[in-house]
């Protein structure tokens, strides 16, 4: 029987929800590494039994952990994320030269093709990859030893790599508040895809990197079109990165941190409008879902099931995914610790976990 | 200066690593002959436990980690050196076994 499996990071640890194909009614396990900050879990494309998390504390680091039953046991792996070489500078909010220290790890991308193969994005903003199922870790320097680094600043919640997505031997990262970058040769080298950001607080039009990315994503078939929510703006690139475009459209607000794709229709996305960067919680005391099926510029609200008064939750960047099934699943949480969930491709919501810590991560599994 | 003599020394971890290590109670752990330190100890530990590697002493800086201190025997070791030979008084009671090393996890919120 055909099973769906929700992952969610959150404050206080990991949780893992479980429900058939019908999706109205889950098992909530957890918490995993309860009292730990788990930043994001994320099952393989290739073996959905094998599973990764991040747990981190600011007592005690980083510890990442890998199940290969699903989630139902878990074995701490490889937490060595030491810098190589050189760690450099960046620059701090002042604008002084800080040397990267680590702090811990945002996502966690498995490879879809190889079991064992996964990548790690850093805070202080570094990509590494493991080649035996997290066990060891290296480096890919490129990125950090670019020539822009020394200029990246970090955004308020730290300089964190928080997107990490897989065309190998193409890769995309984002990092707050550098920008989006893009290596063609599985991460040796880097060039940054930030052409037509603009942000406030940037006086250069056509500055290569500062923007502040929240988080972006790609529809498997449409390799070339990315869709990403920038701290302001929702933009797309329809060439790889290269070049962005504005699709706010009619939002309410185009400030906001997940974006996501339909599975099945490439120009239908998500996103979560939040008042301001000043106010991180849904304008008017409304959660809403705005969905745009036609890539951006017309959004509708969807919102029944979702609470419409007295809401102030937000919804942060890696806390929303989509499942594969026929009849479109879409999920996220918040820091109210709600977990939503969606069977009709955002049409209907209900809660399908209430009352668990901070929501940090959402991701979805469909275990034939 | 006191040596790590006897068969072992006590350690008792804070409760969250305590289960990444999945041990229960004290740890005893085995230092290698020579000046009680608090590197001996923690490297012994270490050894015994890699899983705790990176959560009490920095990775890069082999620094103790911010929210983390020592104690032994009332006393707070947290700022003496890594190198340095453990007072005497404390190091002849965590050498007999009479007292345990003391990882803590400091008081803060969050």
């Amino acid at each position: 029987m055909t099973q769906v499996r929700v992952l969610a990071g959150t404050h206080k640890g990991g949780f893992v929800l479980t429900s058939d194909e019908g999706r109205d009614k889950w098992e909530v396990s957890g918490p995993h590494f309860g009292g730990w900050d788990v930043y994001h879990m994320k099952g393989s494309p290739v073996n959905p039994g094998r599973l990764y998390a991040s747990q981190n504390t600011g007592w005690f680091g980083q510890v990442i952990q890998r199940s290969d039953d699903g989630g139902v046991t878990w074995q701490p792996v490889g937490s060595d994320f030491t810098y190589a070489g050189e760690a450099g500078t960046h620059l701090w909010y002042d604008g002084t030269p800080r040397p990267f220290e680590f702090k811990r790890i945002w996502h966690l991308e498995p490879s879809r093709t190889d079991l064992d193969v996964v990548y790690a994005g850093a805070e202080d903003a570094a990509l590494y990859r493991s080649a035996d199922g997290g066990s060891t870790w290296t480096e890919l320097t490129g990125l950090r030893t670019h020539t822009t680094a020394p200029s990246w600043q970090p955004g308020a919640g730290g300089m964190c790599l928080h997107t990490i997505i897989l065309q190998e031997p193409r890769i995309f990262v984002a990092i707050s508040a550098a920008g989006t970058f893009r290596s063609d040769d599985a991460g040796q080298t880097w060039q940054p895809a930030n052409k037509g950001l603009h942000s406030e607080g940037i006086p250069d039009e056509d500055a290569e990197t500062g923007h502040c990315v929240h988080h972006v994503e790609a529809h498997p078939s449409r390799p070339d079109t990315l869709f990403m929510q920038k701290h302001w703006d929702v933009m797309r690139s329809d060439d790889g990165g290269l070049n962005w475009t504005e699709i706010s459209g009619n939002l309410p607000t185009d400030f906001g941190f997940p974006i996501a794709v339909h599975p099945h229709e490439p120009e239908t996305i998500y996103v979560v409008p939040i008042t301001s960067d000043s106010l991180h919680y849904p304008p008017d005391g409304r959660l809403r879902v705005y969905r745009s099926r036609s890539g951006g510029g017309d959004w509708e609200p969807l919102t029944a099931g979702l609470p419409q008064q007295d809401c102030y939750v937000n919804v942060y960047r890696d806390a929303m995914a989509v499942d594969t099934l026929d009849s479109a699943g879409i999920y996220f949480g918040t820091t109210g610790g709600q977990v939503y969930a969606s069977a009709d491709s955002g049409d209907t919501w209900a809660p399908i976990a209430r009352d668990l810590p901070a929501v940090l991560s959402v991701e979805v599994q469909v275990i034939p | 200066m006191i040596t790590g003599s006897r068969s072992g020394v006590r350690v008792v971890l804070p409760a969250h690593l305590k289960t990444l290590a999945r041990v229960h109670g004290e740890v005893e752990v085995r230092l290698t002959d020579g000046t009680l330190t608090q590197r001996a100890v923690l490297d012994a530990l270490e050894e015994a436990y890699p899983v705790l590697r990176g959560t009490i002493r920095d990775r890069a800086t082999g620094k103790r980690r911010a929210f983390i201190r020592f104690y032994a025997c009332e006393r707070d070791l947290s700022n003496e050196a890594p190198d340095a030979p453990l007072p005497d008084a404390v190091a002849a009671r965590i050498a007999s076994g009479d007292e345990p090393f003391m990882v803590v996890g400091a008081m803060a919120g969050g």
